[in-house]
């Protein structure tokens, strides 16, 4: 049985804990929902892009040999795996099923023979992948949403798929992230980024614009031309601030029950502490007898 | 009341403005193009330069600064996404000429064809800037 001194500690130690603990849960709800606001705001022009884009690539359809982010190289010999994790743990499974997703998704790319080659966004997703697939790393992006995720940064890693994909390193990006949902439930999301899959979009698009038969100027080609890497930048964009969602969403329920898992381990504690106290107490006061009868 | 254009704004970070105008007039790469009422539809890339915003048709009441982005004119509204947006009035003129030397410093030191890309981009958006503050 350990010492009351021992326990008392123990206790004080475990209080601490759930100081900390409790303390991060509020942080990341604040965060929380500030990160929610801002996916809120961005989503307009995401949405407003989308539609362009829509009719765009309808009234493109027609003709072949489009943009490569449009059409693809033509291969799908190295695919490129865009993993967005976190930069900081103590955030639950939240890191580990991005990555486990990725992992599944690169494994099975590899049984076909295919060549992969994974970046990574987040400092986490790069400390799990790089045990395995170490030497697949092309490259890794940290405190990309710090202090929060913006465009510029969205855009910077926008660009630098677009020079690689420029200089022939893949053919086929595709990115990892979460899905905000609510609090305690985060979606693993797989998008295809490049080539850039319309189709869903067109769908709907196509129909809004039958109507309308746009003049576009400069010519269709090069708005499209400049459209597609700006919609990969927004994508990525609309990525991250999911993930940020996502991440301090994860944190708060993680910690909420690291919370609450304090309190139970001092409840438990306390008791066992009281219990010895008073164990000590009862053999002092029979020994106190116990002495005394003897006189 | 006549027609009115309801007139959007939106970066990537938020919804800057969602009214209803008389007209506005858009930068458009090959030429600014005034939208009113009943405009046909067009999608066009806007180029660095100042959105004037006509609540009615005498006056403008609103200018803002754009980085280029695109616009979208149905004939019933008008659409730009922006890359950056800021209200004329509101433009660090000492930050832009700042941002400026900065923007020819790295295109002297632009080694590959990107970050020459990049900083000519930067230096024509700070040049408009500081043009839309004097006008």
């Amino acid at each position: 049985m350990a010492g009351l001194k021992e326990l008392r500690n123990r206790i004080g130690s475990v209080k601490n804990t759930q100081k900390i603990t409790s303390a991060m849960k509020m942080v990341a709800a604040a965060k929380l929902r500030r990160a929610q606001e801002q996916a809120e705001a961005s989503r307009p022009y995401a949405e407003r892009m989308e539609r362009m884009l829509g009719s765009l690539a309808a009234a493109n359809k027609s003709q072949a040999g489009g943009p490569k982010l449009l059409s693809g190289t033509g291969s799908d010999q190295v695919q490129l795996v865009v993993v967005a994790t976190a930069d900081r743990g103590l955030c639950g499974a939240f890191n580990s099923s991005i990555v486990r997703e990725a992992r599944r998704f690169i494994e099975s790319k590899l049984a076909d023979g295919k060549e992969v080659k994974i970046l990574c966004v987040g400092r986490k997703g790069r400390d799990q992948l790089r045990r395995i697939y170490g030497n697949r790393i092309v490259a890794t992006l940290e405190d990309v949403s710090k202090p929060r995720p913006s465009f510029e940064k969205a855009n910077e890693i926008g660009l630098r798929l677009l020079e690689m994909l420029e200089a022939g390193e893949f053919d086929v990006a595709t990115l990892f992230y979460a899905r905000f949902k609510s609090a305690i439930s985060q979606i693993v999301t797989r998008q295809q980024l490049i080539p850039f899959a319309v189709e869903e979009v067109e769908a709907e698009a196509a129909q809004a614009s039958s109507s309308l038969v746009y003049d576009f100027e400069p010519e269709q080609e090069d708005i499209l031309r400049q459209l597609l890497p700006r919609n990969l930048s927004v994508q990525i964009y609309r990525a991250l601030l999911e993930n940020a969602a996502s991440e301090h969403g994860a944190r708060m329920s993680a910690m909420d029950n690291a919370t609450r898992n304090a309190g139970d381990m001092i409840k438990r504690l306390t008791q066992v502490y009281n219990r010895t106290r008073q164990a000590a107490i009862t053999k002092e006061l029979i020994e106190i007898i116990s002495a005394k009868e003897a006189m | 009341m006549a027609e009115m254009v309801a007139f959007e704004l939106v970066s990537p970070e938020e919804l800057l403005i969602s009214e209803d105008v008389a007209m506005v007039v858009v930068p458009g790469e090959e030429g600014d193009f005034g939208v009113l009422p009943r405009h046909a539809p067009l999608i066009s890339s806007v180029r660095p330069g100042v959105i004037s915003v006509y609540q009615t048709r005498q006056a403008v009441t609103e200018r803002i600064f754009v980085a280029g982005g695109f616009a979208e004119v149905t004939p019933e509204r008008c659409t730009v996404l922006a890359e950056l947006a800021i209200p004329v009035d509101k433009i660090d003129r000492a930050d832009a000429e700042q941002r400026l030397k900065d923007a020819r410093e790295d295109l002297a030191d632009a080694k590959d064809e990107l970050a020459r890309s990049l900083a000519a981009r930067e230096i024509a958006i700070r040049e408009a800037m500081i043009k839309a503050s004097e006008a």
